[in-house]
C-alpha cells in the first residue's frame, strides 16, 4: 500500500514522524482518514483519538484538540496534547471535565459558552471511549 | 604594604568567591541540559506551525478578509517591541545583548518617525530600558515564580499582545530574545510576529496551493492565529530559558577562572611577603648577635 509522511508535533515534543499508510483524524466536521495522495486540507482537530495504520499496526494516541494541515508532501497535526493511548491517564481527563462543567456553570451566553460546551461534549466522548470498550 | 593577615583574609574571600561562581556553573550546567531538552522538543512545532501557517497564507483567497492578525493593519505606524530576557543577572552579556539589540531597532523606527511601545518580559530587560525608555513601557511581565516554562505561561503573553492588538494599541509586533545555538553561542533574535513574516512566501510557492478547508477558512484562522502567536512567544522563552543557562555558564566558568589566576598571585605575593620577613629577621638576629 502506498505510504505517505505524516507528522505529530505537540508544543512539548515531536511525537511521530515517518512514513504510513494510513491515519485517522478526528476533525470538528467529523472523523476522516488520511490516505497517501490526499487533496490539500486544512481542518480542526477535537479533543478524540488518532489512529495512525502502518503495516497491518494500528496505533492508538490522544490528541486534545489541535489542527491537522494534508499538504502534498504529507500530513502534519499540530495537537495541544498528545498522548498514546496506554500512557493516557484518566484521572487527568475526570479533572479537566470537572473543571470545565464548573466553568461552563459560570459562564455568560454568547459565543464562547458555546464553544466551551462542544469541548466538553468532545472530551466527554473521548472520555466514554477511553474507559469504555472502545479502547480495543 | 598590606600585613600578611590582611593578605590571608583577601586570598580566602576569593576563594569563597570562586566556590560560589563554580556552584553557580554547576547548577546553570544542570538546568541548562533541561532547559536544551525543552527547547529542542519545542522547535518542530513551531517551525511546523509557522510553515503550516505560511501554505495558509500563500492562499489565502481574499486579502481584505483575511484577519488582522495574519496581513497586519496596512500601517506600520505604532510598534511593539516585545523584549523577552532574564529575571536574573550574572549571566555575561545574555541580558544586555538582547537590550542593545531592542535598542538599535527602537531608534531605527524612531529615525523613519514611528511611535515604539515597549513590553518588557523578564525583569532585567525592563531595568536597563527604564532608565531611557520609562515612558514607552507599556508593561512588565515578570515570570519569577516560574521554574520552567509551561505554555500557559506563553499562552497568557500572547493573549496580552493579541488584546492590545485588538484595540488597536500597536500595528507592528516585534519579539527580542536570544536563539540558543550552542552553549557558547547565543544570538539576539527579532522576530515578526504580527503581521507574521513569511521567509518561503515565494511565487513557486503558489503551487501547492488551494487548500480545502473544514470548517471554512475563517474560523480556523480564528484559531490558528492566536495559538501561532502563544507557539512563538513559547519558543522565545524556552531559547531564552536555555540561551540564559549557556551564558550563564560559561559566564560563571570564566569567573572561576579567574578567580583561580587571583588565587595563585595572591599566594605567590603572600609567599614572597612571608619569606622576606623570615629573613629580615634572622638578618636582625644574626647581626644583633654579631654586634655582640
Amino acid at each position: 500500500m502506498a505510504t505517505f509522511h505524516f507528522e505529530l508535533v505537540s508544543p512539548q515534543k515531536l511525537l511521530f514522524s515517518g512514513e504510513v499508510e494510513q491515519v485517522d483524524v478526528p476533525g470538528t466536521e467529523g472523523d476522516f482518514g488520511v490516505l497517501a495522495e490526499h487533496a490539500p486540507l486544512v481542518a480542526i482537530v477535537k479533543p478524540g483519538i488518532l489512529t495512525v495504520h502502518n503495516a497491518g499496526t494500528a496505533e492508538k494516541i490522544v490528541v486534545l484538540g489541535g489542527f491537522a494541515e494534508v499538504s502534498p508532501k504529507g500530513l502534519t497535526v499540530l495537537a495541544d496534547v498528545a498522548t498514546s493511548t496506554e500512557d493516557f491517564d484518566n484521572a487527568m481527563i475526570a479533572a479537566e471535565l470537572k473543571t470545565m462543567e464548573e466553568k461552563v456553570a459560570q459562564m455568560e451566553p454568547g459565543s464562547a459558552l458555546d464553544r466551551e460546551i462542544a469541548r466538553l461534549d468532545h472530551f466527554k466522548t473521548l472520555q466514554f471511549e477511553l474507559t469504555g470498550t472502545a479502547l480495543h | 604594604m598590606a600585613s600578611l593577615k590582611d593578605m590571608r583574609v583577601r586570598i580566602a574571600a576569593t576563594k569563597a568567591t570562586q566556590k560560589i561562581t563554580k556552584a553557580m556553573q554547576m547548577v546553570a550546567a544542570s538546568k541548562l541540559r533541561r532547559a536544551q531538552m525543552a527547547v529542542e522538543a519545542a522547535r518542530p512545532y513551531a517551525e511546523r506551525m509557522g510553515k503550516v501557517l505560511g501554505n495558509i497564507a500563500s492562499s489565502v483567497t481574499d486579502i481584505n478578509s483575511a484577519p488582522k492578525l495574519l496581513v497586519g493593519t496596512g500601517r506600520d505606524q505604532t510598534h511593539l517591541l516585545v523584549v523577552c530576557t532574564a529575571e536574573r543577572g550574572l549571566c555575561g552579556p545574555f541580558n544586555s545583548a538582547i537590550v542593545r539589540m531592542a535598542r538599535e531597532k527602537l531608534a531605527e523606527i524612531k529615525g523613519a518617525g514611528k511611535d515604539v511601545k515597549i513590553l518588557c518580559v523578564g525583569r532585567k530587560g525592563f531595568d536597563q530600558l527604564r532608565r531611557q525608555h520609562e515612558k514607552q513601557i507599556v508593561e512588565t511581565i515578570e515570570l519569577r515564580g516560574v521554574r520552567n516554562i509551561a505554555f500557559e505561561n506563553a499562552e497568557t503573553i500572547a493573549k496580552n499582545i493579541a488584546a492590545r492588538f485588538e484595540t488597536g494599541e500597536f500595528d507592528v509586533c516585534t519579539l527580542f530574545y536570544s536563539r540558543f545555538k550552542s552553549v557558547i553561542a547565543q544570538i539576539p533574535t527579532p522576530l515578526q510576529v504580527i503581521p507574521p513574516l513569511f521567509p518561503e512566501k515565494q511565487a513557486g510557492a503558489q503551487a501547492d496551493a488551494a487548500y480545502e478547508y473544514e470548517p471554512d477558512e475563517i474560523d480556523i484562522l480564528a484559531e490558528l492565529l492566536p495559538r501561532n502567536l502563544a507557539v512563538q512567544v513559547f519558543r522565545a522563552l524556552l531559547e531564552n530559558a536555555a540561551s540564559e543557562q549557556g551564558a550563564r555558564m560559561s559566564a560563571m566558568d570564566n569567573a572561576t577562572r579567574n578567580a583561580g589566576d587571583m588565587i595563585r598571585k595572591q599566594t605567590l605575593k603572600y609567599n614572597r611577603t612571608r619569606q622576606a620577613m623570615i629573613t629580615k629577621e634572622l638578618i636582625e638576629i644574626i647581626s644583633g648577635a654579631e654586634a655582640l
